[in-house]
């Protein structure tokens, strides 16, 4: 074997979804021996290429070689057969059968058509061994830790001749000792001369194992680089990126003036206020017309922030101001008669009725508010919803349209016209413009400058640091969990400032794990 | 306004369409069997045939899947509609049998009030373990579906009550203005449901909660109390048709009143093309869908086939209508068709060939 041939070889991939370019011409490669690290904020593409890659999806131009046979997989089975093996975020094994089963579903050893019991834990045990896993076989798997769990899915992975083992985000919900583990394991598979595709949003993670680093960003490869020769803040920089051309325009008017906002009683006003095991207790404040960014890597506690203040979850501790006055968001529906509205971040489960038509979606908040005896009178629905078609330029211009068929950019569209006719006060936004294209972005970023000119509060949340820092009046920075500060967007602050708030986090976690 | 051609994937696209071809078929097997058979008359003002007969039968089946249309489109499902069916009807009878006079209209009233009112209890009851604990609607329906029919038992004191009572026979075999009231009533039933969801935003609300529940809430909606309204309409309705099936016999069994009703229901939703998934429903397709399961149940009886034998010919035939309603089973069938005999028909002319087939 040699280590100067890859493995593995992505050449100019490119996936068209409807509407939105997902991969671009992506290169990838991989060598036998070696932990590659494959980087991105969310949208950048990463899960599409390894669906690309097993076979989940097919690609629209480019060529895979797998020891530089040109191969193309009809799907995940046929792709570990060939020995490239995936191993999900989420555990895809069955809690209620044994660890042996597990290991052996669909392929346990047979005479007769019997199973043999025996011979398929004897194999269970041996495999095991091998990764330096003392387990009884027999127990069920539901009975064993998530980190167990990830590991005898990884060890069902190997098992089958893997020469390539993917891993996507198989850390998210491990603790730190059981991180350590399965590391231990990826390096051993590794000095095997298994090739590993590491997946995670965990960077000193990344650092701690990994060779090589490919990073993607908005479906394009920004580079690979060798992990020694890319210090931590330059990996966040290209992982979140300048945005390009068609949002220059923009940055004429942008420096937002921050003698323009409201001072005064704030519109909304949170204090203290945090939910156990989701956010840790934080205060922040929106006046009138102010845009307020929030920025931090995924899983720094942004959505979960956001989703206190419109009640989607409950805060469990601290308090809620409203114009000054102390309020109990219970609920949406609580939040909605404050005038406040959210937009979720996952616009498929979170925002739209797929079934239901553009029309329909749009009127949805504003009939729930007035309760479903009084319906929005038609000819005002389709008033309302022209209007919106229009003003936000939703295509196809067709409000009969069921919502589902839309690209990313017009269902988010049509999530942010649902609460613009509820005339909120207080918009949230959460990555409005993530996973849409250029220009859909760019009419949206310039419709929340509108707003907040017109007097609606903001809080804008988003992975891009362009766009907060082009957007907000301040930017409030989140990591682990904490809104670590908060910071006025005057003319010192930019996207290298907040970029080392959100790595400071990183390399400060790094430190603490390895004491 | 387009010619006869562009006109026919329209109407052979209807989601309606295969069920109707179904019932048309149907209908027309009855007519070679008996060639008598569509004949309606009018004897003493009241109007007669077989086809009068169909529809009268079929209001109940109309009413339980009209409430069962709304628990569907929510993504539950309610499978105590014939408990519910037999308690109602155990409860009027059980009321009616005790006055000293039982063709005294008022006392057949409060009866049907009780009747009406533990329905109301019994939907609550569901919806409350449904949308408020979060059982799973159908293990949750499940538990009434069993100890309804226990409960039925206990109002009838484990006796059939047999009542002879002209109001309320009425219900099920009486005619208003030539009409079968049972057909009046159950048309009223259907105006009522649809005026209720189209005419305010129910509908589109109850479409919203089945089609996708998170979103719905995060909107503003109170998805459990919408949850909550669809059981109780859908237990009111089921005791309706509880009225007409006791009445149909003028007694109550709290064995077999409604006994089996819930997969009919559950049939005619599926038929008339709501997806079991929830979401969009489609009122006119579960009164279509009711229809047809009614029509197959006469014919089966009229042809004098064996009783025995008649659920088997009837599940048959809800597979043939299930299949050829599914595009990929369609599809399937068609490729293998194409493939395997003459490949020129166009597509129109060769579906009308399967049909006939």
């Amino acid at each position: 074997m040699s280590d100067t041939r890859p493995v593995l070889t992505m050449t100019a991939i490119s996936k068209f979804f409807p509407g939105v370019r997902a991969l671009d011409g992506v290169d990838f490669r991989l060598f036998p021996g070696e932990v590659h690290a494959l980087m991105g904020e969310n949208g950048a593409g990463k899960s599409t290429l390894i669906k690309v890659l097993t076979g989940v999806y097919g690609h629209d131009t480019g060529a895979i070689t797998l020891d530089g046979q040109p191969v193309s997989f009809s799907g995940p089975m046929e792709a570990t057969e060939a020995g490239v093996s995936t191993v999900y975020q989420e555990v895809n094994l069955c809690p209620n059968l044994s660890v042996a089963e597990n290991i052996f579903i669909g392929r346990q050893p047979r005479r007769l058509g019997a199973v043999r019991w025996r011979d398929m834990r004897r194999r269970a045990s041996a495999l095991l061994a091998r990764l330096n896993l003392d387990l009884d076989v027999g127990e069920l798997l539901g009975n064993q830790s998530l980190a167990v769990q990830q590991m005898v899915a990884i060890a069902r992975a190997v098992d089958v001749q893997a020469r390539v083992l993917i891993l996507d985000e198989p850390t998210s919900s491990l603790d730190a000792d059981e991180v350590k583990q399965l590391m231990r394991i990826m390096r051993q598979l590794r000095d095997e001369g298994i090739a590993i595709v590491f997946v995670t949003h965990f960077l000193d993670q990344v650092y701690e194992i990994a060779d090589r680093i490919t990073v993607l960003r908005n479906g394009r490869l920004v580079g690979e680089y060798p992990t020694a020769e890319l210090p931590q803040l330059a990996l966040v920089e290209k992982m979140i990126g300048k945005e390009l051309d068609a949002l220059e325009r923009l940055d004429e008017q942008a420096g937002r003036d921050l003698a323009a906002v409201e001072t005064g009683t704030p519109v909304v006003e949170a204090t203290d206020l945090g939910k156990a095991g989701s956010v840790e207790p934080f205060s922040l404040t929106i006046h009138r017309g102010e845009v307020v960014g929030m920025a931090g890597l995924l899983g720094s506690g942004r959505t979960e922030a956001a989703r206190l203040f419109f009640g989607a979850d409950r805060a469990d501790r601290g308090r809620l101001a409203v114009d000054g006055r102390p309020v109990s968001i219970r609920g949406p529906i609580a939040a909605i008669e404050r005038n406040i509205a959210f937009c979720s971040e996952n616009r498929r489960t979170e925002g739209l009725v797929g079934e239901l038509s553009v029309r329909e979606n749009i009127i949805l908040a504003l009939q729930a508010a007035r309760g479903w005896l009084r319906p929005v009178p038609r000819r005002r629905q389709d008033e309302l919803v022209q209007r919106y078609i229009e003003a936000l330029s939703i295509r196809p211009a067709d409000p009969e349209m069921p919502v589902r068929n839309l690209s990313g950019g017009n269902q988010q569209k049509v999530v942010l016209a649902r609460w613009l006719i509820t005339e909120p006060r207080l918009l949230i936004l959460d990555e409005p413009t993530r996973g849409i294209d250029i220009g859909a972005k760019a009419e949206i970023q310039r419709l929340v400058v509108q707003l907040s000119d017109g007097g609606m509060a903001v809080l804008f949340i988003s992975a891009e640091l362009e766009e907060v820092l082009r957007l907000s009046h301040k930017v409030a920075v989140m990591r682990d969990r904490q809104l670590v500060t908060e910071l006025a967007n005057d003319d010192s602050l930019d996207a290298d400032r907040i970029m080392r708030v959100i790595a400071g986090g990183a390399e400060q976690k790094d430190g603490t794990r390895h004491e | 306004m387009g010619s006869w051609r562009r006109g026919l994937p329209a109407v052979t696209g209807h989601r309606l369409f295969w069920p109707v071809v179904v019932l048309v078929l149907l209908l027309a097997a009855n007519v070679v069997y008996r060639p008598s058979f569509l004949a309606v008359e009018v004897k003493n003002g009241h109007l007669y045939g077989s086809l009068v007969d169909i529809v009268r039968l079929s209001a109940p089946l109309i009413l339980v899947a009209l409430g069962m249309t709304l628990v569907i489109a929510t993504g539950g499902i309610d499978l105590s509609v014939g408990s519910v069916v037999a308690v109602s009807g155990a409860m009027a009878c059980l009321h009616i049998s005790r006055q000293p006079d039982q063709n005294n209209l008022g006392g057949v009233l409060v009866a049907l009030a009780m009747a009406v009112g533990i329905a109301l209890l019994l939907g609550i009851w569901n919806g409350t373990l449904v949308a408020v604990i979060g059982i799973q609607p159908i293990i949750a329906t499940l538990i009434l579906m069993v100890a309804g029919r226990g409960l039925a038992q206990l109002i009838t004191s484990g006796q059939i009550i047999t009542v002879n009572s002209d109001p309320y026979r009425m219900i099920g075999v009486g005619h208003v203005l030539t009409l079968p009231f049972a057909i009046v009533l159950a048309l009223a039933v259907t105006l009522l449901v649809a005026v209720l969801t189209r005419r305010t935003a129910l509908g589109m609300i109850i479409e919203a909660v089945g089609g996708n529940s998170e979103a719905s809430r995060l909107a503003g909606i109170r998805a459990r109390r919408i949850k909550l309204l669809v059981y109780v309409v859908s237990a009111v309705c089921a005791a309706v048709a509880g009225f007409m099936m006791t009445a149909n016999v003028s007694s109550a069994d709290g064995n077999a009143a409604g006994l089996w009703v819930e997969l009919d229901a559950i049939l005619a939703v599926v038929i008339g093309g709501t997806s079991l998934a929830g979401g969009r429903f489609y009122l006119g397709g579960t009164v279509v869908g009711a229809l047809l399961i009614q029509t197959l149940t006469t014919s089966v009886y009229a042809m004098n086939i064996d009783p025995q034998t008649a659920l088997l010919f009837k599940a048959m035939v809800v597979i043939a209508v299930c299949l050829i309603q599914a595009p990929a089973f369609r599809a399937k069938f068609w490729r293998r068709r194409t493939s395997a005999g003459s490949p020129a028909a166009p597509a129109g002319e060769q579906r009308k060939e399967q049909v006939a087939a």
